[in-house]
C-alpha cells in the first residue's frame, strides 16, 4: 500500500497512485502508518526552518552598509517581499507587516520547492494541515488589524455593509459575511494544498505510469520514455506553480490586510 | 474519520482533513521561524537599509555643504581680492599725489631759496655799491682837492666852497655816467 519507496526493487507498482501514497510512513517510530509526529513531511518542515534560520542568521549576522553578495541576496528577497508586496499592496504602512509576509513567503516557497528536489520529491503543503496553519494565522491578522485599526463595530460595518441602497442590503450582507469570514481562509488553504497536492499527483502519475507500461509490455517502453520525458517537462511546470502559489498565497494576505486597513469599503 | 479507520487497521486519509500532529508541528516550526527571522534579521534589514538611505542623503549632504562653503570661500577671496586690488589702486594714488605734493614742496623750496639767495646777494651788492659809493665819493673829493691844489698851486681854505665844488663836480659826473 506505501509502496511508493520500494516500488523499484520489487518491480511492481501500484498504479494508479492514490491518495495513500501522500502519507508516508513514519520515521521514528520506524514503519509506523498511523504515527504523524516524526515522518518524512514534518523532517521537511523542520528542514526548511533550519535552512531559512541559518540563511538568514549566517548572511545577515554583520550587515554592511555595501552589502557582500550574500547578504545582498537576503536583502533581495525581503526587499522583494517588502516593495513589490507589502508596500504595493497596502501603501506606506505596509512595511511593518514586511517581515511576516516575507517569512510567510520564505516558508512556503522553500517548503513548496521540496516537491522537485530530488530525495525529497513532496511537498508539505501537499498536507492540508500546513497550508491550513498559515491561512488561520493569515485570517487572524487581518481581523485583528481590521479590528485594532476601525474598532470591533467600525470593522464589521465595514466588511459587511457595501455601500449599496437599503433593500439590495439583506441579499449583501450575507454574500459578504459568507466571502469574507468563511470562503477567504479555506480558499487560501485550499489553493495551495491542492496545487501541491496535484503537482505531486501528476508526478506520481507520469513516472509510475513509465513503470507500469514497461511492466505490461517491452513494447509500451517507447511511450514509458514519453511518460518519463513528461515528469521532466511537469517538473519544470511544477516549479513555476511553486513560486507562483508562494506569491498567490502572500499576495493574497497582503491583500486581505489592505482590505481591513482599508478607509472606505 | 481517520481515526477510526486507523484503530481497524487500514488506514484511509481524507487529504482534505488536515492531521492534528501536523498542525502542531508546522505550528510550532513556523512560529520558531517567524520568531527567529522577524526579531533577528527583518528588523535588521530595515536598519540596513534606513542606514544606507542615511549614508547616502548624508553624502550628498555632506557633499552639498562643502560646495556651499567651497563657494563661500571662492566669494570671500573674490572680495578679498578686489579689495586688495582696490588698497593696492588707492596707494598707487597716494604715493603719486604724494611724489607731487613732495615735489611741489621741493620746487616751492627751491625757488624760495634761490629768491632768497639772489635777494641776499642783490641786498648785498647794494649795500656794497653803497659803501663803495661813499668812499669813493669821500676818496675822490680828498684826491680831487688834492690834485686841483697841486695844479692850481694854492689852497682852498673855504670849507664851504671847497665842498661846493666837488659836489657840483660829482654830480656833473653823475650826470655824464648816467647818460
Amino acid at each position: 500500500m506505501f509502496g511508493q519507496s520500494n516500488v523499484l526493487a520489487q518491480g511492481e507498482v501500484n498504479f494508479p497512485p492514490s491518495v495513500e501514497d501522500f502519507y508516508l510512513p513514519s520515521i521514528a517510530p520506524w514503519g509506523a502508518h498511523n504515527n504523524y509526529w516524526f515522518t518524512k513531511i514534518t523532517f521537511m518542515v523542520w528542514l526548511a526552518v533550519g535552512i531559512l534560520i541559518l540563511f538568514f542568521l549566517l548572511t545577515y549576522r554583520k550587515p554592511q552598509l555595501v552589502p557582500t553578495k550574500k547578504q545582498w541576496l537576503a536583502e533581495s528577497i525581503y526587499g522583494f517581499v517588502r516593495n513589490n508586496i507589502a508596500v504595493d499592496m497596502i501603501g506606506h504602512q505596509g512595511v511593518r507587516f514586511a517581515p511576516y509576509f516575507t517569512t510567510l513567503f520564505c516558508f512556503v516557497l522553500l517548503t513548496n520547492f521540496f516537491a522537485i528536489v530530488p530525495f525529497f520529491q513532496i511537498s508539505p503543503n501537499s498536507h492540508i494541515a500546513f497550508p491550513a496553519f498559515l491561512a488561520a494565522i493569515s485570517y487572524v491578522l487581518f481581523n485583528w488589524v481590521g479590528i485594532k485599526k476601525h474598532g470591533f463595530g467600525g470593522y464589521f460595518k465595514r466588511a459587511l455593509i457595501p455601500p449599496a441602497p437599503w433593500y439590495i442590503l439583506p441579499l449583501l450582507i450575507p454574500i459578504e459575511a459568507f466571502s469574507t469570514f468563511l470562503v477567504r481562509p479555506f480558499s487560501l488553504a485550499v489553493r495551495l494544498f491542492a496545487n501541491m497536492f496535484a503537482g505531486h499527483m501528476l508526478l506520481l502519475v507520469f513516472t509510475l505510469g513509465g513503470f507500469a507500461m514497461l511492466n505490461a509490455n517491452a513494447l509500451l517502453a517507447p511511450i514509458s520514455v514519453l511518460s518519463w520525458v513528461m515528469t521532466v517537462a511537469l517538473t519544470f511546470l511544477e516549479f513555476l506553480v511553486i513560486v507562483l502559489q508562494a506569491y498567490v498565497f502572500t499576495v493574497l494576505t497582503a491583500s486581505y490586510v489592505q482590505g481591513a486597513l482599508a478607509e472606505e469599503h | 474519520m481517520y481515526f477510526l479507520a486507523a484503530e481497524g487497521g487500514e488506514t484511509t486519509h481524507n487529504p482534505i482533513l488536515p492531521l492534528w500532529q501536523e498542525i502542531v508541528v508546522g505550528g510550532i516550526a513556523f512560529i520558531i521561524l517567524c520568531f527567529v527571522l522577524m526579531k533577528f534579521v527583518f528588523p535588521r534589514m530595515e536598519q540596513t537599509f534606513q542606514a544606507r538611505v542615511d549614508a547616502i542623503e548624508g553624502g550628498i549632504k555632506r557633499a552639498e555643504a562643502a560646495q556651499a562653503e567651497a563657494n563661500q570661500l571662492l566669494e570671500q577671496y573674490r572680495a578679498q581680492l578686489a579689495e586688495a586690488r582696490t588698497d593696492a589702486a588707492k596707494i598707487r594714488d597716494d604715493a603719486r599725489a604724494d611724489a607731487e605734493g613732495i615735489r611741489q614742496d621741493i620746487l616751492a623750496k627751491a625757488r624760495e631759496e634761490a629768491d632768497r639767495v639772489i635777494q641776499a646777494g642783490k641786498d648785498q651788492l647794494a649795500a656794497e655799491r653803497a659803501t663803495i659809493v661813499r668812499e669813493l665819493r669821500a676818496e675822490v673829493g680828498t684826491i680831487a682837492v688834492d690834485l686841483a691844489s697841486k695844479i692850481v698851486g694854492e689852497s682852498l681854505a673855504d670849507e664851504a666852497r671847497r665842498k661846493g665844488t666837488v659836489d657840483r663836480f660829482l654830480d656833473s659826473l653823475e650826470s655824464t655816467g648816467a647818460r
